[in-house]
Formats: structure tokens, sequence, C-alpha cells
């Protein structure tokens, strides 16, 4: 009955709330004041530039940082070994350990995350022709990262929270990476991608935040804006961020 | 079929553009299933909701029609379909007109120009 309760809550609340989210390091102020609800069924970029507090923000909502001052549920639930189960998380440096061959890779994401689908792993990277024979470090760095996308989103998770998932690949494994994402696409989900090449990755999103200097600037659906403004997020955000 | 973002414009005003002008090309077949939501998305590389919120428009006017039993298709109303071409035709006429007063022709300097470049295009088939 309790977990009949829980599970109803669950699927009912945002599935991402923050309010006067604030993060301090010692000397330095990495969020002020933030907030934000996000909805199921969406794609929704996190942009800013270098420094803006992407990373801080998406860290928090994995658990892996506490923050200074405000309050952050997740499907209604404060950040917990709960909330972790519902998050899958895509750091922007690798956490894996490279010495490990791609099925052992497969095999620790199936003992670890209850909800890992391996079949749907395992089909992707058959897609792919990925030896996972191979070790992390033997393969390009490309291909490393597609393992990467490939093991997060073949959980079946709430909320998938994808810090620069396309920075620093060619532009064809870019195209798979944006393919994954959307063939992925859930309407009880949400996915968050951070990044600052925003062109490539527009027309993907439902929604986008522009965080500067620790603050939103702005949090809107991409085709509010482009109504709106009349331009594209791309060139909304050069006029936004110019330096 | 091209899907090709560009402009400034609203993402799915750009999807259902690209669709009529399928339809109304006879690309899509008058009367024929229409893929799913997220097959057109993968196609196209855009975000499925995007991609939902298009046909809608499209269903909206007519274009598409979603039945309950088969799902959604492209409409049977081949007069419908006519006037599509017919506006799309004059919107891109309205276009080159407007483009043309930019660069300083007058009505007889392009009926000439016109006249001239499908001459060239005759003789060249």
């Amino acid at each position: 009955m309790n977990e009949m309760m829980q599970n109803i809550d669950i699927n009912n609340a945002p599935l991402l709330k923050v309010e006067k989210l604030t993060k301090i390091y010692t000397h330095f102020e990495a969020l002020s004041s933030i907030d934000l609800t996000f909805e199921k069924g969406k794609i929704i970029g996190l942009l800013g530039p270098n420094g803006s507090g992407k990373t801080t923000l998406m860290k928090i909502i994995a658990g892996l940082l506490t923050p200074t001052y405000g309050s952050i549920q997740v499907c209604g639930m404060s950040i917990s070994k709960e909330t972790k189960a519902l998050v899958s998380y895509l750091p922007d440096k690798s956490y894996l350990n490279d010495y490990m061959k791609v099925y052992e890779l497969v095999q620790f994401f199936q003992d670890f995350y209850a909800d890992f689908d391996r079949a749907r792993a395992e089909q992707m990277l058959g897609n792919l022709h990925i030896d996972q024979n191979q070790k992390l470090k033997h393969l390009s760095k490309g291909t490393q990262e597609k393992v990467q996308l490939i093991l997060v989103m073949s959980r079946n998770a709430r909320l998938y929270v994808l810090d620069e998932p396309i920075g620093g690949v060619d532009p064809a494994s870019r195209d798979y990476i944006l393919d994954t994402i959307i063939k992925n696409y859930n309407p009880e989900s949400t996915v968050i991608i951070s990044t600052h090449l925003i062109s490539d990755i527009e027309k993907v999103l439902d929604q986008v935040v522009f965080i500067k200097y620790g603050k939103i600037v702005l949090n809107d659906d991409v085709d509010n804006i482009r109504e709106e403004h009349n331009q594209s997020i791309d060139a909304l955000f050069r006029e936004v961020f110019k330096c | 079929m091209k899907w090709e973002i560009n402009d400034g414009s609203p993402i799915y005003i750009q999807l259902a553009e690209t669709i009529k002008l399928a339809i109304v090309s006879g690309e899509w077949k008058s009367g024929e299933k229409v893929k799913s939501v997220r097959d057109l998305a993968i196609e196209a590389e855009v975000n499925p909701n995007t991609m939902q919120k298009a046909l809608a428009l499209l269903e909206q006017q007519g274009l598409l029609i979603t039945n309950r039993t088969i799902g959604r298709e492209v409409t049977d109303d081949t007069k419908l379909i006519a006037t599509t071409r017919k506006t799309f035709a004059t919107t891109n006429i309205e276009v080159f007109l407007s483009k043309m007063e930019i660069l300083g022709y007058d009505t007889n300097k392009i009926r000439i120009g016109l006249e001239e470049i499908i001459e060239e295009e005759n003789t060249n088939e």
C-alpha cells in the first residue's frame, strides 16, 4: 500500500524541481538562487559558456554534490538513493575504468543498476560494430564517448543528465549521439543536455535554459523563443553571451 | 525528401512546410498512411514533440487526417491538395517578385528575364 502511494507521487510530481538552489565553493558562487521546474517527456538544453555553473547543477541533480542553500527534488523526493536510482548521469569526464573491456562495463552497469536494459545496450553496441572484447582505452575517443552514452541511455531512468555529450567528437559521432537521444525518447522521462555547441543540437530540444554566472537568464520552449525573437537559439545565445 | 531547418522561424512550422511540399508534389501520396511520429522525428533529426506539433498543424489544415482505426494518413481531398499547391506557388512567386524589386527590376524586365531563361532551358533539353 505504502509502495503504491509512493509510486503515484513519483509519477505525478515534476521530474525536477529546484528552488533557490545555491552552491558556494570556498571563494566562488557557482549557482545563485536558481529556480527551475522540469516536466516529463522533454529534451532540455542547459546552455551556457564554460564556467557558468552547468556541471555544478548537473552534479547536484545526480547527487554528487550537495547544495549550500535551497532545495532540490527529483520526482517529488529529496536527493537520496531513491532519486539516484531514477537519474542516469553522464559526467563530463569519464569515471569508468578504461582498462575494463566493453563487456565488463556492460556487466558492471547490469550489476549496479536495476533498471539497466542489457539487451538494448548490446543492440546499440552491435549496431556500431563495437567489439565488446576491446578494452575501453583501446577505443578511439569518439567510440569511448559513444560507449558511455550507450550505457547511460540503456537505463530505464526517469531523468537523464548528460554533461557535454557532444563535446569533442567528430560530426558523424555527434549525429549518432543525437540520433540515440531521439530514438530513446520516452514520454515518461526527461533528458537534460548541457552544451555550448548549440546549432548542432537545437532542433533536438523542446526547451532551453540559458545559464550565466550561476543565474538563469532564459528558460523557454525552443519554438516560443523562435516565434518571439525570430531567430535561432544559436543566434540568440551569441547575443546573450557576447563577450 | 530533404529536411532542413535554417532560419529563425519556429522549427515545427518549417517541418510542416517540408511535409506540405511533399504532399503537394505527390511524394506523400493522397490517402497514403503516414509514418509514426517517432520515425519521422528520427528521419528529420528533430525532437519528437516538435514533429508532433508539425503534424497537428497539418491536421488542423486538413492535409493530414487521423483515423482511429487506421492511424494518420494524407487526405484524399484532391481539391484541397490542389488549392494548397496553388497557394504554395503564389507565395513563392511573391517572394521572387519582392526580391526582384530589390534588384530594381520592373515587371517588364522580369518578364524578359524569365522568357530568356525558359528559352535557354528549352533549347538545352
